[in-house]
């Protein structure tokens, strides 16, 4: 095992009560806890440096720019990337909806083709029906295997020319099932598509490097990868960025502003209209030190440890139904089960009496949810704060859970 | 008791395992359906009334055992009565979950003469995220009952 354990003490929360017991947090696909460094940062901004960014000749100005940008460089350096490609946004949502708005209005025409998969969080669907109301283009999806993985059989069939868009997650927030990013980013090529990689779930949990992905843009949010809620990034190749139109207007996006038009300010600043989240982008730049100091690598290897532990001890118990991969090279630690006829919304209200967070309900993912043909899970998720005790932990509250529903 | 047993009482989870009065109305008859778009929560509803008495009742949906078993239990406790009788249930039961601002209508003295195994709910006030659960098959027949006003 991987023993971050040491590790635990950085979280301040993780010492607290919850109902009379230690927390056990095991919602991090939801979101992540944050050290005390990331804590620490954006309150050092804010007593220090407190200032709005851009044009300011005064100190406390300049001090909070070359903060904010500082902060962009690390979350760009950490994903592999150039400084000026990652453009901050409030999260992967409103990433995916810049590139639907900002790239798919002014290419997509009626017949266009969007491909995406079942397992898509709402985030990764939502946008592109939206856009293809506007469009005409269609929505067309890629089914799934009995394991949970997307199903890429039938690829060859649904690849036609018509096929602009291909938009998929990188790792299921539901099943845990991770992505076939190179096949979809391989097919996107060979039929002049773009491919869309939504990186919530994938980025946090495994090194990432976009010079070796071959996706043309990628998104992912720093809550849950222990920075603060609030902010995000949008990923783009540069020529894919030049050709987005902003999605928003307002101050810090232009160049010259006319009566009638307006002239943009270059990649990346076109795309961050208004004041900017900046603490939230100190923090962000923070959180990825701290995933840096600890590594990538060392990270995914515990989660991959902890889920197999996971995986195991919960097969164990009868009645319960875990939905997704059981091998664990082909999945993250995201672990979605059903137990019996206990609702998943009463087993998370008897998790939490013991004080353990796990999450219930359809997960954002409702075409998935359908496909399964069940209205909602309750998923435990690991990261690297998690030790394997407080797995016994969930197990046995899940017995009592049995217990008390009468199942024998 | 701890506060899960107060929760999950057995006649909360006898009516989530067997709800009762499950279906739809062929007759005449109005149409309700609620939803908790946060949970995934359904609850579908017919409810018949003649003359200004519900005469038949009919649920579907899927949800927890609070929701259910509220949907459940409410289906046992409404057919029959006026439409008077039953918003006058509607608003008790809303005190007694604090739905509803005032004093819980409950007799502690006379467990069940107020609400009948409704009060078996009562566990649910002490989960306050858990209360929107037990309130929806009650959100939805008021709106089952105003189209018959209408």
């Amino acid at each position: 095992m991987t023993d971050l354990r040491a590790l635990r003490a950085d979280f301040p929360i993780l010492e607290r009560e919850v109902n009379g017991h230690q927390l056990v947090y095991l919602d991090s696909a939801a979101t992540t806890q944050k050290p005390q460094s990331v804590l620490d940062a954006m309150d050092d901004y804010y007593r220090f440096h407190n200032a709005n960014v851009h044009r300011g000749a005064h100190t406390l100005a300049v001090e909070a720019t070359e903060m904010y940008e500082g902060a962009r460089a690390k979350v760009a350096g950490f994903i592999g990337a150039e400084t000026d490609q990652l453009v901050f946004t409030r999260g992967t949502t409103t990433a995916l909806n810049y590139i639907a708005y900002g790239w798919g209005l002014n290419h997509l025409k009626a017949g266009d083709k969007i491909l995406v998969t079942v397992m898509e969080h709402h985030a990764n669907l939502v946008p592109w029906q939206l856009i293809s109301r506007y469009t005409g283009a269609e929505l067309v999806y890629l089914e799934l295997n009995d394991d949970l993985t997307v199903d890429v059989s039938s690829l060859d069939q649904i690849l036609t020319d018509d096929i602009a868009i291909i938009a998929f997650s990188g790792m299921s927030n539901v099943t845990g099932a991770l992505g076939p990013i190179d096949v979809l980013t391989d097919a996107a090529r060979s039929v002049g598509a773009i491919s869309v990689l939504d990186g919530a779930q994938l980025v946090p949990h495994t090194p990432v490097d976009v010079t070796e992905l071959g996706v043309d843009f990628l998104a992912f949010s720093a809550h849950k990868m222990l920075g603060p809620t609030g902010i995000g990034a949008l990923w783009g190749r540069a020529e894919r960025l030049e050709e987005m139109e902003p999605t928003e207007g307002g101050g810090e996006m232009i160049n010259t502003v006319d009566r009638h038009s307006s002239t943009w300010a270059p990649v990346p600043h076109k795309f961050e209209a208004g004041t900017p989240p900046i603490a939230e982008a100190v923090g962000f730049g923070a959180a990825v030190d701290y995933l840096d100091a600890v590594g990538m690598d060392v990270i995914a290897a515990h989660e991959g440890e902890l889920t197999a532990i996971a995986l195991e001890r919960l097969s164990e118990i009868p009645d319960l139904t875990i939905y997704g991969p059981k091998d664990i090279t082909k999945r993250g630690g995201a672990v979605s089960f059903e137990l019996g006829d206990v609702h998943p919304h009463d087993i998370a209200t008897i998790l939490d009496q013991d004080g353990i967070a796990v999450r219930a309900g359809h997960h954002c993912a409702k075409p998935l949810m359908k496909y399964l043909n069940i209205p909602a899970t309750a998923r435990a998720s690991f990261y690297l704060y998690n030790v394997p005790e407080e797995v016994d932990a969930l197990v046995e509250s899940l017995h009592k859970a049995r217990k008390l529903f009468g199942l024998t | 008791m701890t506060g899960l047993d107060e929760l999950y009482r057995e006649v909360i989870l006898d009516h989530y395992r067997n709800p009762r009065k499950q279906g739809t109305l062929s007759g005449e008859h109005v149409h309700a359906e609620g939803s908790n778009p946060s949970c995934g929560d359904e609850f579908f509803l017919d409810v018949a009334v003649t003359d200004g008495v519900v005469t038949d009742a009919a649920m579907r949906g899927q949800g927890c055992s609070i929701s259910q078993a509220s949907g459940s239990m409410m289906m046992d406790i409404i057919v029959g009565r006026t439409v008077e009788d039953v918003r006058d249930l509607t608003h008790k039961f809303k005190l007694m979950m604090s739905i509803e601002e005032g004093d819980n209508p409950v007799d502690p003295e006379r467990p069940g003469s107020v609400l009948g195994d409704l009060e078996a709910l009562q566990g649910v006030r002490k989960f306050p995220v858990r209360i929107k659960c037990a309130d929806l098959p009650w959100a939805t027949l008021t709106d089952a009952l105003d189209q018959t006003t209408a």
